[in-house]
């Protein structure tokens, strides 16, 4: 092995490995959000965890029997069913006096649609339970059917555009309302694009007692139309255009934003992106749609008070999370 | 095997009755088996209850339709088609009333005790099935009253406790003791 | 000592002497008792186990699932649309080898809506791989239950103990409960093979391709099938313990000469030995009670039916456009014995309608007076009572 100075991030990675809770050589698709998502969340919550994973691509693509790429122990059920899986093992430590951690991880499909009515009881009977939604906005491991998740005017192959239709009809369903009415002791939205806050969210949940939520935007690139090596360029622009809001959540509470300082407009993130295709037509419903989603934007930001604020570097272009009212600092 | 059948209306403590008797007989030894039929039971709907008593285990887990007695609850269920069927020949009734009788309905003989009246001086509530249980249990000798007291002591406590066993000998002190004894010799007990 | 119970409570206290760790409960007539029952004792501090009063039946089994492979002893007790609406996460569970017991508290299914006693519910996942028990009394409940903890940790295998809703679930009569010296030396504390440690992490319920996923049907079927064994030692294990039989995998009743047979599930039983024995005039019958049906003792029940002429197979639902469920299974079972029995194939007391003395004498002059096999009947069915298109 070569010898590196100190100071090389070579060196300063050797010296400091990181939990890898999810291996490499899994079978995601090329530049795929959700997997790399998955080994963010798992490397910061370390090996001291036990997973219930809902059905969907995760799943699929990690565990191709006889091989795993899991080195935590993990547990698939069914589709609907993982916040109640996840409670079940909870309750389970809570009688062995044992203090693992359980992560509930699901797709869109899991958290937004069939999983639903399981996350919203494990919620209301207070479980320690970490509940990870992996947002890709679609069904995809069944080949990108639409959800509860999926933007406005998003194409899906069961929200298509065509003559009598813009692509999926109904807003993506506001689950940060549903979860702040649960008044849960913490809820964040993360982002790939944002690694460090990423898991600074995932540490701040591990160490919550009692519920946690996290909705991590994970695009999809075969779903979405995007090159896989766009992915993280993708998902940044969904958070610069206040289409994807990062935030923090205490007991329904906002406390923390990642700030923009200079909204992009809509248009730079959906053009990217083959779903949003039909939106740059000549059509005027597209010119409808467009203008649509650019005041669902405005409205996030002024929902979550997204802009940054003064001359404090970090409070005006997104790094990391910034405290924004609340009485506790996150 | 003596079989009984219990009518009153959702609300009245039917099933308990039957409960109620059924744990007195096992208190003193024989076999014993309850159960409600099962109808809608929602407040004030006609629901009826079935109890046996045999000195050897009991088998049959049908419903009781020719019952050596009945015990009614309310005295308008007296009119409910049903209620009456199957009564055995020498069959009788005991029916909750305002006004205490004695009585024929055909050949059987029906007394009415005033059950619920008594219940609102005991318990404060308008529930007759301990009286009713009381009173029958004197009449027919079934098994000492204390065996209903000791089976009331299983599901209640404290005044309400106390209530109901100053209740169950009012109760009993309003019939005849033993006036059916011999029926319920005759049915099986 | 005998005391007066409702069988439902009697469950509740059963359950609690196996020492779960973790109870999951959603509510659903007749099943509710059982769960009031626990709750009752938790709250009294006389159990303790995490109550986790879940959303759904499909959440209940999924978190007696989810603690059972997070190494607690688990149960969950549920009935006719419950047992439906969980029917996805039973399967799994069987699939995933996890062992766990629960109660169905027999009862119809909708629609339309009826909350009264079949079997229906039960039979509807009897291809859950889940071994099913079905109980022909409450004491029988009682002894099954316990047993049923040993059998699925024994063989890796979940247990349905079927208890038929209201008819047990809601009688009251004489019960003996073991003491709690007695249940926890028969059943050793709970351990799970291919548990979740994050010291020996192992993923459970992976994705299985077609070139695999035979063989693990196969396991899973033969594992169901040796499970027999476990289910015979495991109530003579008991018995030796308490005293009382459950007759094991089958159990042969009433005249063992009589060249009639009555198969039966569940608690119908008592009340035809009863109408037998009220009317000596009526041909005798052999009674063979089925108490394992999942696994289905074929070679038990061909040796409980040598010499009939005759069986009866008298069940609690039917399959639509087909007929019976346990008929048919009760024929090919059958089939190859020398002198097979005609088998006469009737359903009764769907929807809980009572089952009465004179059922008995319904059934024996119906297949006596006829010359081969009937197509299959709900014996007690009032075709007066429908307009005659529908007869």
């Amino acid at each position: 092995m070569n010898e590196q100075p100190l100071h090389s991030l070579e060196a300063l990675r050797a010296r400091q490995p990181r939990f890898r809770g999810l291996e490499s050589g899994h079978r995601a698709c090329q530049g795929c959000g959700e997997a790399l998502a998955a080994r963010l969340t798992t490397e910061a919550a370390g090996p001291d965890v036990m997973i219930a994973n809902a059905t969907g691509c995760l799943e699929v693509f990690t565990t191709p029997w006889p091989q795993s790429a899991w080195r935590l122990p993990w547990i698939h059920s069914v589709f609907g069913n993982v916040a109640a899986l996840a409670a079940g093992m909870e309750a389970a430590q809570k009688q062995q006096g044992r203090s693992t951690k359980v992560l509930a991880f699901a797709g869109d499909g899991g958290t937004f649609d069939i999983g639903f009515q399981a996350l919203s009881g494990m919620m209301e009977r207070g479980h320690d339970v970490l509940f990870v939604c992996y947002d890709n906005e679609a069904y995809m491991n069944t080949g990108v059917q639409r959800s509860g998740s999926t933007p406005h005017a998003a194409m899906t192959t069961t929200s298509p555009p065509g003559k009598a239709r813009m692509g999926k009809r109904h807003m993506k369903k506001d689950i940060l309302s549903i979860i702040a009415a649960h008044h849960i002791p913490y809820a964040a939205t993360a982002s790939v694009a944002y690694p460090s806050d990423l898991r600074k969210k995932v540490r701040r949940a591990m160490a919550t007692e009692g519920p946690s939520f996290l909705q991590i935007h994970s695009p999809c690139p075969l779903g979405w139309g995007h090159d896989g090596a766009r992915t993280i360029e993708v998902a940044r622009l969904a958070v610069q255009t206040g289409l994807f809001p990062v935030i923090e959540m205490e007991r329904g509470e906002l406390i923390g934003t990642l700030p923009i300082r200079t909204a992009k407009p809509v248009s730079e993130y959906l053009k990217l992106q083959n779903r949003f295709r039909h939106l740059f037509g000549a059509d005027h419903r597209a010119r409808d749609e467009l203008e649509h989603l650019q005041a669902l934007a405005n409205r996030n930001i002024d929902r979550y008070d997204l802009r940054g604020v003064g001359p404090e570097k970090y409070d005006t272009e997104g790094a990391d999370t910034v405290h924004r009212g609340g009485d506790r600092w996150a | 095997m003596l079989e009984i059948r219990i009518h009153g209306r959702g609300g009245q403590g039917n099933v308990v009755a039957a409960y109620l008797l059924a744990a007195a007989a096992i208190d003193g030894g024989r076999y014993a088996q309850a159960f409600p039929s099962f109808g809608a039971e929602r407040r004030g709907a006609p629901v009826a209850a079935f109890v046996r008593i045999d000195a050897q285990p009991i088998r049959r887990r049908c419903q009781v339709r020719e019952p050596a007695f009945l015990i009614v609850q309310d005295p308008a269920l007296m009119a409910v088609p049903g209620t009456l069927s199957g009564l055995q020949p020498q069959g009788t009734i005991l029916v909750d009333g305002a006004v205490a009788s004695t009585n024929d309905s055909g050949d059987n003989e029906v007394i009415t005790m005033p059950a619920t009246q008594l219940a609102m001086e005991h318990i404060g509530r308008p529930v007759p099935n301990t009286a009713l249980l009381a009173a029958f249990i004197t009449l027919t000798q079934l098994m000492p009253l204390s065996a209903l007291l000791d089976a009331l002591a299983e599901r209640f406590k404290g005044p309400v406790l106390e209530n109901n066993q100053r209740l169950v000998e009012a109760a009993a002190a309003t019939v005849e003791a033993g006036r059916w004894q011999e029926v319920a010799h005759g049915a099986g007990a | 000592m005998a005391l007066a119970l409702e069988g439902s409570l009697a469950l509740a206290r059963t359950i609690a002497l196996c020492r779960p760790q973790v109870v999951a409960a959603y509510p659903i007539t007749p099943q509710t008792h059982i769960v009031e029952g626990i709750a009752k004792l938790v709250a009294d501090g006389q159990l303790n186990c995490e109550m986790v009063s879940v959303e759904s039946e499909h959440s209940a089994a999924s978190v007696a699932l989810g603690a059972a492979v997070a190494g607690s002893r688990a149960y969950t007790a549920s009935a006719s649309q419950g047992i439906l609406l969980m029917a996805e996460v039973l399967f799994d569970i069987a699939g995933l080898r996890v062992p766990l017991v629960m109660t169905c508290a027999n009862r119809a299914l909708s629609g339309p809506l009826n909350i009264w006693n079949d079997q229906q519910d039960s039979m509807a996942v009897r291809d859950a791989g889940w071994i099913q028990l079905y109980c022909a009394t409450n004491q029988e409940a009682i002894d099954t239950t316990v047993q049923a903890f040993r059998i699925a940790e024994r063989c890796e295998l979940p247990v349905m103990v079927c208890v038929d809703g209201f008819t047990l679930t809601h009688t009251l009569e004489p019960l003996e409960l073991p003491s709690a010296d007695e249940v926890d030396g028969f059943l050793p504390a709970y351990v799970f093979r291919h548990g979740l440690n994050p010291s020996d992490p192992r993923s459970l319920g992976t994705l299985v391709a077609p070139e695999h996923f035979s063989e693990v049907r196969h396991a899973h079927h033969q594992a169901l099938l040796r499970s027999m064994t476990e289910i015979e030692q495991a109530d003579a294990d008991w018995a030796a313990v308490v005293g009382r039989h459950c007759g094991g995998l089958l159990e042969v009743r009433g005249d063992p000469d009589a060249r009639l047979g009555i198969l039966t599930l569940g608690s119908v039983l008592g009340t035809l030995e009863d109408a037998m024995d009220m009317n000596p005039d009526l041909p005798r019958a052999r009674f063979i009670k089925l108490r394992s049906f999942r696994p289905f003792p074929t070679e038990a029940l061909r040796e409980a039916c040598a010499g009939l002429d005759v069986l009866i197979v008298l069940e609690r639902a039917i399959s639509p456009g087909g007929g019976g469920i346990v008929g048919p299974e009760v024929q090919m079972a059958l089939a190859n014995l020398e002198n097979p029995p005609r088998v006469h194939n009737f359903a009764a007391g769907l929807g809980g309608r009572d089952l009465s003395l004179d059922l008995y004498e319904r059934l024996v002059t119906t297949v006596t007076q006829a010359a081969s096999s009937q197509p299959f009947s709900i014996i007690d069915v009032d075709t007066t009572l429908l307009p005659e298109a529908d007869r």
